[in-house]
């Protein structure tokens, strides 16, 4: 088993990344692998409460990260500097997540075997 | 040292396909193997045979199919990136082939490295 890490730091709009990293996670999930998410930049964006896209004629996929728990995906990192340069706290988050230090976050990113940054 | 490469931009508009061609040629002139190219994301358009740049440019996506024959380079495209872009089995140069995500699971978990091209 390798361990794998997700490092999403795009809006959930705006581009196709956090999509595209959202189909690899799903895909990883099913090889039995360790895989870590992290969400970074305005890449907390992805994990913010009740979004609504109906506006932009885009399909909200934010509930997805919901379901990532029966995928047995439960290591969700969000930079703190991030979250607090945005405003938010962990309450307006759709998942429980851990609040990681930049410090603590490379550590963390030392120790993976593969890294995958959208 | 085995690789597998993730080509993630399109060819011609960032570099990102040039350094990773580059890369692979090198890595496999220096004895490395390079198990696996995977595009995704606008990196799928580096698969496509109705590519025709001016004739004094570098030609990008006959350049992979090259490496591919003389190297056994399997050259994969995200099926789901591909389609939702307009590229199919029809219009893939020669030693593509379209496959799913797990190809570059795959290639992570087999390779001793991974890299990564483009954002």
């Amino acid at each position: 088993m390798k361990k794998f890490m997700f490092v999403n730091r795009k809006a959930p709009y705006g581009t196709i990344h956090a999509l595209e990293s959202l189909e690899v996670v799903l895909i990883a999930a099913t090889f039995d692998q360790d895989c870590s998410l992290v969400f970074i930049d305005d890449g907390v964006y992805e994990l913010v409460k009740g979004q609504n896209t109906k506006a932009i004629g885009m399909k909200n996929f934010s509930p997805t990260y919901r379901a990532l728990e029966g995928y047995d995906i439960e290591k969700l990192y969000v930079d703190e500097e991030s979250m607090q340069a945005r405003g938010l706290d962990e309450d307006d988050l759709l998942v429980p997540v851990q609040v990681l230090s930049a410090a603590a976050m490379a550590a963390l990113m030392a120790d993976q075997d593969v890294i995958l940054s959208f | 040292m085995k690789l597998a490469l993730m080509v993630s931009a399109g060819p011609y508009t960032y570099q990102a396909a040039d350094t990773a061609y580059q890369f692979a040629a090198a890595a496999i002139a220096r004895g490395h193997e390079v198990m696996r190219v995977f595009f995704y994301h606008d990196g799928v358009y580096n698969s496509t045979r109705l590519t025709e740049p001016p004739q004094d440019d570098r030609h990008i996506v006959n350049r992979w199919s090259a490496l591919a024959a003389e190297n056994k380079v399997d050259l994969v495209v995200c099926v789901a990136a591909a389609l939702r872009r307009g590229i199919k089995d029809e219009v893939l140069a020669p030693g593509f082939r379209i496959s799913g995500l797990g190809q570059l699971v795959d290639g992570g978990i087999k390779a001793d490295r991974l890299v990564t091209f483009g954002a």
